[in-house]
């Protein structure tokens, strides 16, 4: 690379930071976390993780991690995706396709919006840690 | 595919050395195999300072802390953690005090609790071989403020300000040696940086240099830019292969992004560095005597005045600090002298980094706040004491400082308090001592190590420390007098006075203080030819119990050589002329028979 200017330095500490912050999980108080067990990766929970990344990434919110977990137990909605933010009810959305993740992101994380028909309740509260 | 988890592996010398190397290998070689290569991010950073349960191999954004991670674990932390998103139970990380393993923070670990990290702000964190990752986090805009928005006064001042004190042990005011270089009349100055870490048991400076090399870098352009000189040394000691070549990959890649050489980011201000190579003698952390060796000569310090700050490499201006001063310095410049202030105590402000090590659960690589309790270090961040045995001393400063006792556990540490106290901070080694740890055994340890590491130059540190070691030599045989205890303060006081340089000054002062605070132990030894912890061979006799021995024959199988005799099911005897004192007898006496006095 050539040598750099005070803007190029500028502009590649701004680009490379949004990778890195990524890293840092402190003060990330949203999450998201998609049940990847093999019914949730069959059902297309990758591409659901791919879009939500992609969102998150379009919305410049970071204040976001987004997690996986194993099988949540909903396997008749898979993709399963749990999400947390402050404030709101902790939510459990089903059938999460790529298009849904985005919905969730721009509705829910955004607006402080449930996104109404993909909700579903935990399998068995009991055995689920509030 | 956008990457989903990171996985940091940790490259510091410790966790290399127990193959990090093949961990991080393993690792990309089963997450190619495994399908997931697109999704992961492997990053070698540097030292996590958990290098007690190293190597270290942490899995983001799920936080998974896992330790003693061995290559053959990659398989499973590709498929669990990765594939499955699962944590690998076995590897994580317990506390005693943790009850469960799920509900896990690595924050929790109380041996992160209690630190704040600003040295190693990006250890553990980047990878030390990338600059971007450094730029990413607010790297080089430290400089870049300076060459932009400050002048070589404001940048003075901003030290000033932050009360920084040169971490290398002698907690000198850093913007003092700059603004005496700033002031020297010459067209040529140098910017040094001392890398010759050299106590027993230190690696500071070393974790920081192959943990986040940028960081340096910088703060001696910042230096560069303040007090007008254009080039930078680093002296370095070539035991450090990996700290070297980290250094070299940053430099070159700080050069092609035009961060170094001429007419730095269009500023018109022009910095580069060499390194430069230590043999590893201790002196040569002396500065004067650093300088010598840079300059080809001998590594034997020369008398102050003149100070380097004014006539040091070759002859010109030089500001010279150590690795953990520069790296504070990037912090300061960017969150202000009133911040650095605001953390530590009223004279030492900041933070220090020690290398904790010795009898202690949890040893490694921790940055506390300046007036930190040692209890606070021993107990809450290095979980206490091996085998919960008794707290005997913490040895800080090496071979240049001095014990602390369990009456100082409450003692909050920084420069003042730990001289006040007769030891000093030194450059961040803390040994934690335990009750089967004999004091003149340690004194003797390190006085043997000053007697190899004196460079001769001056008849009191060359004399001195060969004296105070055959005392201590003949004390440890028993054969000590209380004249010999009065000898030992009379050639350590005149030693404190008479030395050229820190390391002769100092190094009376392990026995000094031990002296003060253990004065009954040296007694011990003198009158009752005694030494209770079993160190000093010559005073310890092992005996066995004849009414207590039942003839198993386990100690006689131990023996290594062979001097425990005996019928089987009678009892045993130790040939005393032949007993080797080394207690592989006592230790496998499952009935307590054999006695050590």
């Amino acid at each position: 690379m050539a040598k750099m200017t005070l803007e190029d330095l500028r502009t590649l500490r701004e680009s490379k930071k949004g990778e890195l912050d990524k890293r840092d999980t402190e003060g990330k108080d949203i999450h998201i976390i998609i049940g990847m067990g093999t019914c949730g990766i069959a059902a297309g929970a990758k591409d659901s993780l791919d879009a939500f990344l992609d969102e998150i990434e379009k919305h410049k919110i970071d204040n976001v991690t987004v997690k996986q977990t194993g099988c949540m137990g909903l396997c008749y909605v898979e993709p399963t995706v749990e999400v947390k933010v402050p404030g709101m009810p902790d939510t459990i959305y089903g059938n999460v396709d790529a298009k849904t993740a985005r919905d969730i992101v721009s509705e829910h994380i955004v607006n402080g919006k449930l996104v109404d028909k993909h909700i579903f309740d935990r399998p068995a509260k009991d055995i689920v840690k509030e | 595919m956008a990457v989903k988890n990171y996985i940091l592996v940790c490259g510091g010398t410790a966790c290399e050395s127990s193959k990090a190397t093949e961990i991080f290998n393993s690792l990309k070689e089963e997450a190619e195999a495994q399908g997931v290569i697109d999704d992961v991010q492997i990053v070698k950073t540097g030292c996590f300072g958990f290098c007690e349960k190293g190597p270290i191999v942490k899995i983001l954004p799920e936080e998974a802390f896992y330790v003693e991670v061995v290559p053959e674990d990659a398989k499973e932390i590709i498929s669990e953690s990765i594939v499955k998103g699962r944590m690998v139970e076995r590897l994580l990380y317990v506390d005693d005090t943790q009850e469960q393993k799920d509900e896990f923070d690595v924050e929790d670990i109380k041996f992160y609790q209690k630190q704040v990290r600003i040295v190693l702000r990006n250890c553990g964190f980047i990878d030390p071989e990338k600059i971007d990752e450094y730029i990413a986090r607010e790297g080089y805009a430290a400089l870049e403020k300076v060459l932009f928005d400050m002048k070589p006064d404001d940048v003075i001042n901003e030290l000033k300000e932050s009360g920084l004190r040169g971490r290398g042990g002698a907690g000198f005011p850093t913007w003092m040696k700059w603004n005496f270089t700033k002031g020297a009349d010459n067209d040529q100055k140098y910017i040094v940086c001392n890398a010759d870490e050299g106590d027993p048991g230190a690696y500071m400076d070393r974790s920081t240099l192959e943990g986040d090399p940028h960081s340096v870098l910088e703060a001696m352009a910042i230096a560069g830019y303040a007090v007008g000189a254009d080039t930078g040394v680093i002296y370095i000691r070539a035991e450090y292969p990996l700290a070297i070549e980290r250094l070299e990959i940053a430099i070159k890649q700080a050069r092609d992004y035009g961060l170094l050489g001429k007419d730095i980011l269009g500023s018109g201000f022009d910095f580069d560095f060499e390194i430069r190579l230590g043999a590893g003698a201790f002196v040569c952390g002396e500065e004067t005597a650093l300088l010598r060796s840079i300059e080809g000569n001998r590594g034997m310090p020369t008398p102050k005045p003149p100070f380097p700050a004014v006539e040091g490499l070759w002859g010109k201006p030089t500001v010279i600090n150590n690795v953990e001063t520069w790296a504070n310095i990037p912090m300061i410049i960017l969150k202000g002298g009133e911040w650095f202030r605001g953390i530590g105590t009223e004279r030492s402000s900041g933070t220090k980094v020690f290398a904790l090590t010795g009898k202690i659960n949890n040893s490694g690589l921790v940055e506390v706040p300046m007036g930190t309790t040692l209890r606070e270090i021993v107990y809450d961040i290095g979980g206490g004491i091996k085998d919960d045995k008794a707290f005997k001393a913490v040895q800080t400063g090496g071979p240049s400082g001095g014990v602390l006792t369990k009456d100082f556990l409450d003692t909050p540490i920084d420069f003042d308090q730990l001289t006040a106290v007769g030891s000093m901070m030194g450059s961040g080694g803390m040994i934690v001592m335990d009750e089967d740890d004999c004091i003149v055994d340690v004194a003797k340890f390190y006085q043997e190590f000053c007697v190899e590491e004196s460079c001769g130059k001056c008849a009191p540190c060359r004399i001195g420390t060969r004296k105070l070691y055959d005392i201590l030599n003949k004390i440890s045989k028993g054969k000590g007098t209380h004249q010999d205890l009065e000898n030992m303060k009379t050639i350590g006081t005149a030693m404190k006075k008479a030395a050229l340089c820190g390391l002769g000054q100092t190094a009376p002062n392990p026995i000094l203080s031990s002296l003060k605070f253990f004065e009954d132990e040296y007694l011990e030894h003198v009158d009752d030819k005694i030494c209770k912890a079993g160190k000093c061979k010559d005073l310890v006799r092992f005996e066995i119990d004849a009414d207590k021995c039942i003839g198993c024959t386990v100690c006689a199988r131990k023996c290594p050589v062979g001097c425990i005799s005996g019928e089987r099911k009678h009892p045993h005897v130790i040939d005393q002329d032949q007993c080797v004192k080394c207690g592989e007898c006592y230790a496998a006496c499952k009935f307590g028979a054999i006695t050590k006095s």
